[in-house]
């Protein structure tokens, strides 16, 4: 289908750099071989594996307790949320009713978790573009969700607060408090956010309009999560088949219909205000009752195949489970959301300045061990 | 007032009872020269010490805080590193022009300095056309640049170098521009005599909105032109990793380093030297009381501060704005600011025609 490389350099004497493994933007291990005219970048070759590790193959070797720790090493940035795909779809296959609690406290940690990563996304793009304050900005804000996580979860990153079944242990007292406290917090820093970058001229003129994605292009190369909603692909799996307590909140999804980097940017910024609005409506009401059910010691699923998918803050995760009746999966296979936003990285940013692409990376907030695995 | 002129005379005077005149002018030369690299090595140590500072406060951090008092020495242990570091030899580099390179940066910023009046009677050397001189060697910093992101024999250092050449000469017109619109003010290109004629009233006052215009765009285009923030795209770190100085290690990076700190002290010092008067203190009008305490503070203290001033307003540039692509630079160049410049010199010079200036 396309040429090679070294073709192309052959024709129109473009000259190829290495973008990685080591490069600040390219957030982790990936490597990009880039081929350039003059600034103008022509093609966009991106090799991974440096941070393989061979996940899905360990799986079939463990438990499924086991599992869930394995998972939070994928895209350490939506640690709870892995968690819990893999958690739901144990439960389903041993159908098993989590208690109500379980439910609201997951969902609560799953948003956290959203706010969280995107901070962080919102921290590195501004220093992709050269906006060196808004990393420290960003991560100023983080530390207080992570706060929350180390009381809780006693863990402040890779959290492994899930097991099948229902959760490690109970929130700790403070929780709530905390969580309340946090949101009156960010709900007053959120609009400095846009203050420092969202309405800066430089910043609208970086990102409008470069690395147009169109609706059609998302869908057929899978592109979800806000990277696919700014381009009007409707594709948020907490809205159109609602897990955990999705579906006694009500929340908006996000969508734009451009699909540039501005469009990709600000999704990520209003998601972050739905976020605050799901965890308005469930921390004051959740309900009493255990925190966990009572699960056989060795945990067996029955012979079959399950799937379930789950809204991770990148995009969509599926867990695909093959039992064979096992204390063991026979295969497991994760459908990662940054394997796939990445493969539409040549199409959008071709023909744009190697600057842009630095943006439009920075864009698609790819996370390299989600990738890789 | 404070003038240096029966000083330095004096000193001249004893120098020449004491010996040859070629002598004479052998050790007045050691004397400025040591004087001025000492200045400049202090000076360059402390802004990057300042900028450390500033970037914390803005960025809700403490800064360098642990060798010595507020972490005042720390500027210095990384000097003392960076010149016992090895220096990483380069493959396939161009040894000669890898070399040469720093020089050449630094001795352009170093022979900028020498222009500049610190206070009445103070400065190396009073040219008539000291405006003209400053233009002249800032410009030659370019060309070390582009040399080492030639020489490195990498392609990001390649394509930092050349970026930088883009933008260092397209800026300079606009640099030029907004001093003559200046000198068509003051009458002279001498730089003491551009202080003088601001004892009335500094030139951002003196000179109506034209005046006003020009400084806007001088700091525009000096931050541009010293490679600073939101321009920074000669070593753009999250596309080049550090652009044309990608290569270079120990005492030669600080070079660079200093040389970059050194050439925003020096346009912040034309700045301050045309636009806020020098080492002109702040006058009003009639309040005779309020100018005689002015007056009571050194001039140097005031050319410090007003300097000091405009190296804040760059740093507040580069830590809150994010960086332009290259396209967009040389389109605010071209497109705007040149044409807007144009105007205002013209505008400048019709208002000093008609003697509308105060």
């Amino acid at each position: 289908m396309e040429e090679t490389i070294e073709e192309i350099i052959d024709e129109s004497q473009e000259y190829v750099i290495n973008m990685g493994p080591q490069h600040p933007s390219t957030h982790g291990v990936l490597r990009l071989v880039v081929s350039l005219k003059g600034e103008i970048v022509k093609n966009v070759e991106p090799h991974i594996g440096y941070v393989h590790r061979g996940i899905e193959k360990m799986c079939e070797s463990i438990t499924y307790p086991q599992i869930i720790h394995l998972t939070d090493r994928m895209d350490y940035l939506s640690a709870h949320i892995n968690n819990e795909a893999v958690c739901l779809n144990v439960e389903k296959a041993l159908e098993i009713d989590t208690p109500d609690r379980v439910k609201v406290i997951r969902t609560i940690m799953s948003e956290l978790t959203r706010i969280q990563s995107h901070q962080l996304f919102w921290a590195t793009f501004g220093m992709d573009l050269g906006g060196l304050t808004c990393f420290f900005y960003g991560l100023r804000d983080r530390e207080k969700v992570l706060d929350i996580f180390e009381e809780t979860c006693g863990s402040r990153m890779i959290v492994s607060y899930n097991c099948p079944g229902g959760l490690m242990y109970d929130i700790h007292p403070n929780f709530q408090k905390r969580v309340k406290d946090f949101i009156k917090y960010f709900r007053k820093i959120l609009p400095e956010y846009d203050q420092l970058l969202t309405g800066n001229v430089i910043f609208q003129e970086r990102t409008r309009g470069i690395g147009k994605l169109s609706l059609e292009d998302a869908i057929s190369y899978g592109v979800t999560g806000p990277s696919g909603r700014a381009s009007g692909f409707s594709c948020d799996v907490r809205k159109h088949e609602p897990y955990s307590a999705y579906d006694r909140v009500r929340f908006n999804e996000v969508l734009f219909n451009e699909g540039d980097t501005f469009h990709r940017y600000l999704v990520r910024v209003e998601e972050m205000r739905e976020s605050m609005n799901i965890i308005d409506q469930l921390i004051d009401n959740i309900p009493e009752g255990p925190f966990a059910v009572k699960m056989k010691p060795v945990i067996k699923l029955p012979e079959g195949e399950y799937y379930q998918r789950v809204e991770t803050a990148r995009g969509e995760l599926g867990v695909y489970i093959i039992s064979d009746g096992g204390k063991n999966p026979y295969r497991i296979k994760f459908r990662s959301p940054c394997f796939s936003n990445l493969s539409v990285l040549n199409l959008i940013s071709r023909d744009f300045k190697i600057a842009d692409l630095v943006a439009i990376g920075g864009s698609l907030d790819l996370v390299i061990p989600d990738i890789d695995r | 007032m404070y003038d240096f002129t029966p000083l330095t005379k004096w000193i001249d005077a004893s120098l020449h009872n004491a010996m040859s005149p070629f002598w004479t002018t052998i050790v007045e030369m050691l004397i400025v020269g040591v004087l001025i690299l000492l200045f400049y090595a202090l000076i360059g140590l402390f802004l990057v010490y300042a900028e450390r500072k500033v970037c914390a406060f803005m960025q809700n951090r403490l800064g360098p805080n642990r060798v010595g008092p507020f972490g005042m020495f720390q500027t210095i242990a990384d000097l003392i590193k960076l010149l016992f570091v090895e220096l990483v030899p380069i493959k396939n580099a161009d040894k000669f022009l890898f070399n040469l390179a720093p020089f050449i940066v630094i001795t352009a910023s170093f022979m900028a300095i020498a222009a500049i009046p610190f206070a009445k009677g103070l400065h190396a050397i009073d040219l008539n056309i000291g405006v003209f001189y400053v233009i002249a060697v800032s410009a030659m910093g370019v060309i070390g640049v582009l040399l080492a992101g030639w020489s490195s024999n990498n392609k990001y250092s390649l394509i930092g170098a050349m970026r930088s050449g883009a933008q260092i000469v397209s800026y300079e017109l606009s640099v030029g521009l907004s001093l003559i619109t200046i000198v068509v003010l003051a009458g002279s290109m001498q730089l003491s005599e551009i202080v003088e004629a601001q004892s009335t009233g500094w030139f951002i006052f003196k000179g109506h909105i034209p005046a006003f215009i020009a400084f806007v765009i001088f700091l525009i285009s000096s931050t541009a032109e010293t490679n600073r923030g939101p321009f920074d795209l000669a070593e753009a770190e999250s596309e080049l990793t550090a652009g044309y100085h990608t290569e270079y290690s120990g005492i030669k990076f600080a070079f660079f380093f200093l040389a970059e700190y050194m050439n925003m002290f020096i346009v912040a010092s034309i700045a301050a030297t045309i636009f806020l008067g020098g080492w002109m203190p702040f006058h009003v009008g009639h309040w005779d009381g309020f100018n005689g305490v002015m007056d009571f503070i050194p001039p140097f203290i005031w050319y410090i501060v007003k300097t000091f001033f405009v190296v804040f307003l760059m740093m507040w540039f580069k830590w809150t704005f994010p960086r332009l692509r290259i396209d967009q630079l040389l389109t605010l160049e071209w497109k705007y600011l040149l044409p807007i410049n144009l105007v205002n010199v013209l505008v400048m010079a019709f208002i000093v025609l008609m003697g509308w200036h105060f």
